[in-house]
């Protein structure tokens, strides 16, 4: 590795001083999961490594009148062991609940997992279906950006230089709402997903009000399907319908091939995966297909 | 200097250590303090061999700054017998045999006491689930996966 | 005083490793565990070219970065001497110029990773810094990928001057095939004609490698004096010596070998890899030098087996008896000579009786790390071929596959492909317990399941083993013997000596020695430990017994002749006795000395060993993921002398097999760079992705050693490829003939057959 500073501030406000800090690169450790086996990889080679663990903002999980926070450094384990985040964000437990194993899931949170931005991030989908905002920190004060518009490539995110991911903010869910993520690997836990979809239905009456779909590891960003979403708008949930949807969700994808997986399977994973999230989400709805 | 100071609880014990930045939790218990228990199979969080107790939870420690413990207290596998007296985690494995060449073993021991502190009376498929960040390359997982039955048919019995 | 309890026998108990609680406790310690004062930890600088011509090296500038204490290359290695030869005869056996060249590169680098350069510095940070300031001069030339490119007559060529070893004609240009194999009996194409089904194919399987836990480490001290020490996890001390020895020109009497525990081998630590580097390295500075290989170094740099393309035919009859087979198999061996061609022509093709059969096996070179060992080398592969066509074959003629394994299986003096006869087997008696066992006659119910059963043999090491133990004055018992411990095998000996003895377990405390307190010990590995060492800490406690008998006598004044020893009792004729402690503390109290004793197997007699699994898998015709259900493993292991340990590796083996099948392969990139080099990519079954692995245990005694053991850790890994590649074939009526049987793979399979 090559050599940094490492600083673990107690205060947003000395965070912020040290990623404004000019002439210096200063890279946020939140689980470092991914950070320090990148740094050891000399993929990232930051000046400073900063911390947020102590911060009181990066650590919270709580349920707010406008929903769901989660700080930046929560881990994957606390968001699981949840109750109301099992109740009512199950998405999101299950992405979480993806992410590696155990002694991953104890240290990887959620922010992490965003702002490393990999396409195939199995805690992306969920965020997005539900609508969630990114609350960024920087010299200038806050501002919120849908998690949807986040990432802008393969490890980058709208994130200037001398900002920091807060914390999520998640809407609570409708009433009459589901959501499912699934990914696809090669063995039963531990791989980087080949292809990842997480599936949003929000019922009104008997017919699907809204459908929201997102995509992993099939794009260079995590990525809606929304002709697929469009085409469940207004309407009833069956098996055709879902169907459907399966095929469309496939306009959505650009995949490469690479060590994981040729783009043509992606491709059909992506069909059989929104298939499954949209059959799951069907089931927990009591709609009978 | 290079150096950071960290003050950590190791195994109950006080230590105050002067680290590179750059140096690992795993690195630190090895190279510093001689607790090579912990070992490194693979360096990128992916075999569990250098599973040990961050704050009471199960972590990789190959992708743990040592500098992230400061004020924080570690347990390693050296850590578990008191006086003595085994840990009924490492009695099940003895007495089951749940190992070949032992290197997996004392991260399986450990990711072992994290899952029976969630799941006292875990099935199979949840011993599975929870121990599939540590990898075996000689038992097939087999005999592993009945330790840990033993120990929790024990604590029924 | 012992009860009788305590003096039953202990060959077949089930016991816990005596040498477990250093391991459930992180104690034990392994190579990379050594701490020596002023140690110096050493760093690789690896070739990024998978074939290029080292022009120049320039280590100016690295050593002039404070901490770095010296750097080698090809250069700083001695002379070879014209007679350096190194250990191991058999075809997969490198030579030692080919083993220095494959320690450090000279003047060619041949794969990707190959070390160019070591460095040893005080502190590994500093030792990577130096590496990037190591100057390297590289003229990239055209890397061969595989066996089929490297048979190309248009191939660029890995050694200029490799004739092909042919019993027929020597070639007259150089290749890349270093050796082509044939065998056979009988005129195969006549026996084709007379059949009454042929069923020709053709079969791939790709490199994989051992997967231990454990990476490479090794530590070396060059006195002033010379002597030189080495600390390593290897898994023969002796070989290791003799090898280092040779091909560095070091006395052996001046070199000592001591090993650490051992994390995992399976074949792949049997020549050393760190040793020699850490050697030269301390040689120059003057202090300890510790090197310990990454997992990404191990996946570039260490030798996994081979892959394999087999194209086979073979013939039956209605009745299903087989007629004759036609192979050719080609199996790279990277970057120098040594796939396990044999092991595959031998151990892979004589598991059944033929009319006739014809084998041409070729070894063939890539620009990728040479292979190592992996239990049974060779045997897995060509299995993967016989195994379907077996199947095939029965499913052609409308006959159960289990029966027809049976009606051609092979017996005590059915001659093997090399002409030799089969010793005293136990296959007919494994094939017959898998016939009547619930994981064979259980129904297999729901779509996209089936069933797949597959057999193999191996004829297990024998090799030379020395022991030597001592009686102490309480009657407990020392045994020190020259064989590493890769398996268990120290609770084996403990066993072993606790049975000869009838004392307890407990009584009896095994060490694995180093080269100074061992006698010559082949390399642990080819199933041989349990059985060839078994026999000599056997005959080192036979020997002591006699040494007792003669104390016994002089104290219970008779004629030693008159003394027998049975059930821990030394008796006269007249009805006296002495237990076992009382005869070794008379020994002291007599002035009579210590008791002390050796033992030593050379040339036992084979102890061949034979597997079939059953294996029942599920298919998601959606993805193609297949998930196991079911596996069980059956085995003639001659006589467990721990069934749990026993157990322990059939299993172990069995999952690496699984792995083999299902997960495992190398992925390059356009300039033969591995791009999976890690453990998230190299993927090995976790615990998530098995079932409990059912283990049978069938004992038909073996003609030679002790107890009529047969060694068992090699023959689990080679039926599963076939196993499963057999399951999916009935789970969803098509055949997959290339590993890994990735989901991908499966479903393009599925699409292709229009099966979804």
């Amino acid at each position: 590795m090559k050599l940094f500073a490492y600083a673990s501030p107690a205060t947003l406000h000395e965070a912020l001083a040290i990623l404004g800090r000019n002439g210096v690169q200063a890279r946020p450790l939140a689980g470092g999961t991914d950070l320090i086996t990148q740094m050891k990889e000399r993929r990232r080679e930051p000046d400073v490594v900063l911390d947020i663990k102590r911060i009181p903002e990066c650590s919270q999980l709580s349920h707010e009148r406008d929903g769901l926070h989660i700080g930046a450094a929560v881990t994957c384990t606390a968001l699981i062991s949840d109750p109301t985040v099992r109740e009512r964000y199950l998405i999101l437990a299950q992405g979480a609940s993806l992410i590696g194993s155990v002694q991953i899931q104890n240290r990887a949170g959620l922010g992490g997992n965003l702002c490393n931005a990999a396409p195939s991030a199995d805690g992306i989908p969920g965020l997005i279906c539900l609508g969630a905002e990114a609350v960024i920190a920087g010299p200038k004060g806050r501002r919120a950006v849908p998690v949807e518009h986040f990432c802008t490539g393969p490890g980058k995110t709208v994130l200037g230089r001398d900002e920091m991911l807060l914390e999520l903010v998640v809407p609570p869910p409708p009433a009459q709402s589901a959501g499912a993520y699934m990914r696809f690997i090669p063995r039963a836990e531990m791989d980087i997903a080949v292809a990842g979809v997480g599936s949003f239905i929000t019922l009104e009456g008997a017919l699907c009000k809204e459908a929201r779909i997102a995509l992993a590891a099939v794009a260079p960003t995590p990525v809606r399907a929304r002709a697929a979403e469009q085409s469940l708008a207004g309407q009833a949930l069956t098996r055709a319908a879902i169907e459907r949807a399966g095929a469309l969700a496939m306009e959505a994808a650009s995949p490469i091939s690479d060590v994981r997986g040729s783009k043509e399977y992606r491709m059909e994973l992506v069909r059989v995966l929104t298939r499954r999230t949209l059959t799951e989400c069907a089931k927990r709805l009591r709609v009978p297909l | 200097m290079n150096k950071q100071a960290i003050t950590c609880t190791v195994n109950s014990e006080p230590k105050e250590l002067l680290v590179d930045p750059r140096l690992t939790l795993l690195d630190m218990l090895r190279d510093e303090l001689q607790l090579t228990g912990a070992k490194e199979g693979c360096g990128n969080g992916n075999c569990g061999a250098c599973t040990v107790h961050l704050d009471g939870v199960s972590v990789d420690s190959c992708l743990v700054l040592a500098v992230e413990t400061d004020g924080r207290a570690v347990t390693t596998i050296e850590g578990l017998a008191k006086g003595g007296a085994l840990d009924p985690v490492q009695e099940a494995f003895l007495k089951n045999s749940g190992m070949q060449c032992g290197i997996c073993t004392p991260g399986f021991i450990m990711a072992t006491k994290a899952l029976l502190a969630k799941h006292p009376h875990p099935t199979e498929q949840e011993i599975r689930a929870n121990l599939a960040g540590n990898l075996c390359r000689c038992t097939g997982y087999d005999k592993i996966v009945r330790s840990v039955l033993a120990i929790a048919k024990d604590k029924r019995q | 005083m012992t009860t009788t309890e305590e003096r039953r026998a202990a060959i077949g108990q089930r016991l816990p490793k005596v040498d477990g609680l250093d391991r459930v406790t992180g104690k034990a310690a392994y190579g990379a565990d050594i701490h020596l004062p002023g140690m110096l930890h050493g760093k690789l600088l690896h070739s990024p070219h998978a074939h290029a011509v080292i022009k120049s090296i320039d280590a100016s500038q690295a050593l002039k970065l404070p901490g770095v204490m010296a750097v080698i290359t090809a250069t700083d290695f001695p002379e070879l001497g014209k007679e350096a030869a190194i250990s191991g005869s058999s075809e997969y056996s490198i030579g030692a110029a080919n083993l220095r060249r494959l320690w450090m590169a000279k003047e060619k680098a041949l794969f990707s990773g190959h070390p160019v350069a070591a460095v040893a510095a005080t502190d590994p940070n500093i030792a990577e810094q130096a590496l990037a300031l190591i100057k390297v001069d590289y003229e990239v030339l055209p890397w061969v990928r595989d066996i089929d490119e490297a048979i190309k007559p248009t191939s660029p060529l890995i050694h200029e001057d490799l004739y092909t070893h042919t019993l027929g004609e020597l070639p007259k240009q150089p290749s890349n095939i270093a050796q082509h194999v044939e065998i056979g009996n009988g005129d195969a194409e006549a026996a084709f004609r007379d059949s009454d089904v042929v069923i020709e194919n053709e079969y791939e399987t790709q490199r994989v490698h051992q997967g231990y836990i454990e990476p490479q480490a090794s530590a070396a001290l060059v006195d002033p004096s010379g002597q030189v020490t080495v600390w390593t996890t290897i898994q023969g001390v002796h070989w290791a010596r003799f090898d280092l020895a040779s091909v560095l020109n070091i006395p052996l009497g001046k070199l000592r070998v001591i090993p650490m525990e051992i994390g995992g081998a399976f074949g792949g630590k049997v020549y050393p890899t760190l040793e020699p580097l850490c050697i030269l390295l301390s040689k120059k500075t003057g202090r300890p030098v510790k090197m310990v290989l990454s997992r990404e170094e191990v996946l570039r740099m260490t030798g996994p087996t081979s892959g394999s393309i087999v194209k086979i035919k073979t013939g039956c009859m209605r009745d299903g008896t087989l007629t004759g087979f036609a192979v050719k198999l080609w199996m790279d061996s990277g970057s120098f000579p040594g796939s396990p061609v044999a092991g595959a022509t031998l151990a892979g093709f004589s598991v059944y009786q033929w009319k006739a059969f014809h084998i041409d096996g070729y070894d063939v070179l890539t620009n990728k790390v040479r292979v190592q060992a992996y239990r049974g080398p060779g045997a897995p592969q060509a299995c993967f071929a016989m195994e379907q066509q077996m199947e095939l074959m029965a499913a052609k003629i409308g006959m159960n596959p289990l029966e027809m394994r049976i009606k051609n299986i092979s017996k005590e003096g059915d001659p093997m492909t090399h002409g030799r006869p089969h010793l005293k087997v136990g296959f007919k008696e494994v094939l017959e317990q898998v016939q009547r066992h619930p994981a064979w006659t259980s129904p297999m119910k729901g779509p996209w399941r089936g069933r797949g059963v597959s057999c193999g043999m191996w004829m297990g090491g024998t090799g030379n083993s020395s022991a030597h133990l001592t009686v102490n004055a309480d009657g407990s018992v020392a045994v020190v013997v020259g064989s590493v411990d890769l398996t268990g095998t120290r609770t084996a000996f403990a066993q072993i000596a606790a049975d000869e003895f009838r004392i307890p377990v407990e009584k009896v405390h095994v060490t694995v020695g180093d080269t100074d307190q061992t006698g010559y010990t082949d390399t642990s590995g080819g199933s041989r430990i349990t059985y060839s060492m078994g026999t000599a800490v056997h005959r080192a406690c036979m020997e002591a017994i006699e040494k007792l008998k003669v104390v016994a006598a002089a104290q219970l004044k008779v004629s030693a002749a008159d003394v027998t020893y049975k059930d821990g009792l030394f008796r006269t004729s007249s009805g006296q006795s002495l237990t076992f402690e009382q005869a070794a503390q008379t020994s002291m109290r007599r002035g009579e000395g210590p008791i002390s004793s050796t033992g030593v197997a050379r040339r036992l007699k084979h102890a061949p060993t034979f597997g079939a699994h059953v294996a029942d898998v599920e298919v998601d015709p959606e993805t193609g993921k297949v998930t196991l259900l079911n596996y069980t493993v059956f085995q003639d292991v001659g006589r467990a002398v721990n069934p749990t340990q026993v157990e322990g590796q059939m299993q172990g083996g069995a999952v690496q097999g699984i792995g083999w099948a299902l997960f495992e392969d190398y992925v390059y990139d356009e300039k033969g760079n591995i791009r999976n080099a890690s453990l998230l990519d190299y993927r090995m079954p976790t615990a998530l992705d098995l079932p409990m692995i059912g283990a049978e245990i069938v004992e038909v005694p073996a003609g030679d050693g002790p107890f009529g053991v047969r060694g068992c850790g090699e023959v689990p890994i080679i039926p599963p490829i076939s196993a499963i590649a057999n399951a999916i074939a009935n789970a969803t009526g098509v055949r997959i003939k290339e590993t890994p049987f990735t989901p991908e793979r499966v479903f393009w399979a599925l699409k292709k057959a229009r099966k979804i």
